[in-house]
């Protein structure tokens, strides 16, 4: 050794083909050539941990859950609550009472919504949010707006694809009631400045309601430290079952929204007078919820945190900086979204191919990508484009995927070009 | 490539390179928007109909090379046809693409058998008839917009 200090290479010491060898999925050949999946973004793909996860409970510990006094049941009913216990960890919420499982992102959104927005805000009231966000961060409001007068306010972005602070800070008003905003932007990659956007919210008497959809995949995430007022995401981004999802909110918040759907098991006694509701969580949890799902969520959550975190990060930003000098060698390929801090996702067109054409030709080369609007159809008319096509990376992916992505982009160029 | 090659015949690069009766021509009297939400693929077709002849069709918008091929070939083959023979035209296309009818189209709509192609890619179906499907509202005078999902 030297007594230069080492030139370590964290993403190396990652070991991609070890968690590659989880997922099954990876060893299927797409038009007979190794897949190469470059859309963990929409959603992505199960370990083998969760997979076994699901099948075991439907095998072994399958009963509808908080009902029965029987061993099966309550087996699972257990099973089911501690997914509330490994979730509360992995966002460093304070209680499990916190958690409120939810069909996804999107669900907990319109709980939010639908409960405390239809029960707090009025006509004038304001709503903050952003131009990069999903479709599922902007007609909630829309609806509540229409219902209940309230003014949907939205801070813009600059052409890299990162939030006008200035901008947004001039937004945050008197009226300000809710910011509700994404951690990472799904079409562009922008990762937004939550801690300082939740600051200045409080600063202004606003809560905050953080879209953690694209965040909690990429990026540490502790609820408590950033002092947001509500955070939800999706188990399907998070390599888990789809169908499932988390809203956390601050307990003494969440004891004062109404329930927003009622049903079974959300109530105290139920008469035809009164009806009175448990606490959060079950109080939001009417019906019976995907218990296998969730389950595997709670593997998910398992499987996730047992990975070297600083390791996977590394490997991210790696993959991100090699898919972006490569994608620089293709002709006439302009990157939609540079801002400089990204997540592991790039979006791009191409002067001589539409997006859907560029996806059915990178598909018959065996690489999966996302073409389209993204739901985000207003990042799109942002960059006067109605489409791009996006590769986004999960934890499984490597550079190979890229050098397929980029080889593909090739047959588009002859077909096209 | 050679599957690639089947979809993406030479007359659909052609057409989508340089679509014909591209932008508005006018006096037109019908004309209908179409959108494609999946991809956002935007297209107005603009017909002249006079004595229940379609005496010119154009269009304008953005789309993949398959919506646009389509668009440009169907403006083509519409020009001098009855009404109602465009309509049937619009039939026998739908027909061909979605493989109902596993039969190839001749009478000189032999070009159109070039987007029989897309019956391979499902999600691709709506490419090709996103203009026809516009056409047709324009005929029709329906006023919504055509939404084809």
């Amino acid at each position: 050794m030297t007594d230069a200090a080492p030139r370590t290479n964290t993403a190396a010491r990652f070991d991609v083909s070890a968690v590659r060898d989880q997922f099954p999925i990876l060893k299927t050949p797409s038009h007979g050539r190794p897949l190469a999946f470059l859309d963990s973004a929409a959603s992505a793909q199960k370990p083998q941990a969760v997979i076994d996860a699901v099948a075991h409970t439907y095998e072994a510990e399958y009963a509808n859950i908080h009902r029965g006094v029987y061993d099966l049941s309550e087996r699972a009913s257990a099973a089911y609550e501690a997914v509330r216990g490994k979730t509360r960890q992995l966002i460093n919420a304070a209680d499990d009472g916190e958690i409120v499982f939810t069909s996804g992102t999107t669900e907990g959104i319109n709980l939010i919504a639908q409960g405390w927005g239809r029960a707090n805000l009025g006509p004038g009231d304001e709503v903050l949010i952003t131009e990069m966000e999903h479709h599922s961060n902007i007609v909630p409001w829309q609806l509540l707006r229409d219902e209940k007068g309230i003014v949907l306010k939205v801070a813009p972005f600059d052409d890299d694809g990162a939030l006008i602070m200035d901008e947004f800070e001039k937004l945050l008003g008197e009226r300000t009631r809710l910011v509700a905003v994404t951690q990472v932007s799904n079409a562009l990659g922008s990762v937004l400045p939550i801690a300082d956007i939740i600051a200045m919210a409080h600063a202004a008497g606003a809560l905050v309601l953080v879209d953690g959809a694209q965040g909690i995949p990429h990026l540490a995430t502790d609820v408590r430290a950033l002092d947001c007022d509500f955070y939800a995401f999706s188990g399907h981004k998070l390599y888990g079952p789809s169908g499932t999802g988390v809203l956390y909110g601050k307990g003494d918040l969440l004891s004062d929204i109404p329930p927003w759907k009622g049903g079974g098991d959300m109530i105290l006694s139920v008469t035809f007078d009164k009806t009175e509701f448990a606490p959060p969580p079950q109080k939001f949890e009417a019906g019976t919820p995907n218990i296998a799902g969730t389950i595997g969520l709670g593997a998910a959550i398992d499987w996730f945190a047992a990975l070297d975190h600083e390791g996977l990060a590394a490997h991210e930003a790696d993959l991100l900086a090699y898919a972006t000098d490569r994608l620089a060698e293709v002709p006439g390929l302009q990157l939609i979204g540079t801002a400089a801090d990204k997540a592991a996702v790039v979006s791009f067109v191409l002067d001589y191919a539409h997006p859907h054409d560029i996806g059915t030709v990178l598909d018959q080369q065996g690489v999966a990508v996302r073409t389209g609007h993204h739901c985000a159809q207003p990042v799109m008319d942002h960059f006067d484009v109605a489409a791009t096509v996006r590769a986004s990376f999960g934890a499984y992916s490597n550079r190979d995927d890229i050098d397929a992505l980029v080889a593909a982009l090739g047959e588009v160029r002859e077909l096209f070009g | 490539m050679s599957e690639l090659r089947d979809l993406y015949q030479e007359v659909i690069l052609d057409h989508s390179r340089s679509p014909r009766n591209f932008g508005h021509h006018e006096p037109s009297n019908r004309e209908a928007k179409g959108h494609n939400p999946l991809c956002g693929d935007k297209f107005t077709v603009y017909a002249l109909v006079e004595d229940g002849i379609v005496k010119d069709v154009s269009f304008e918008g953005r789309g993949c090379a398959i919506s646009t091929a389509s668009a440009s070939l169907m403006t083509e083959l519409l020009k001098g046809l009855s009404e109602a023979e465009a309509q049937a035209m619009f039939q026998r296309f739908h027909d061909v693409v979605t493989g109902e009818k596993d039969e190839a189209l001749d009478d000189g709509l032999d070009k159109l058998n070039a987007l029989a192609g897309v019956r391979g890619y499902p999600m691709r179906v709506k490419c090709a008839t996103l203009a026809w499907h516009t056409l047709k509202a324009a005929l029709d005078e329906t006023d919504d917009t055509v939404v084809t999902e």
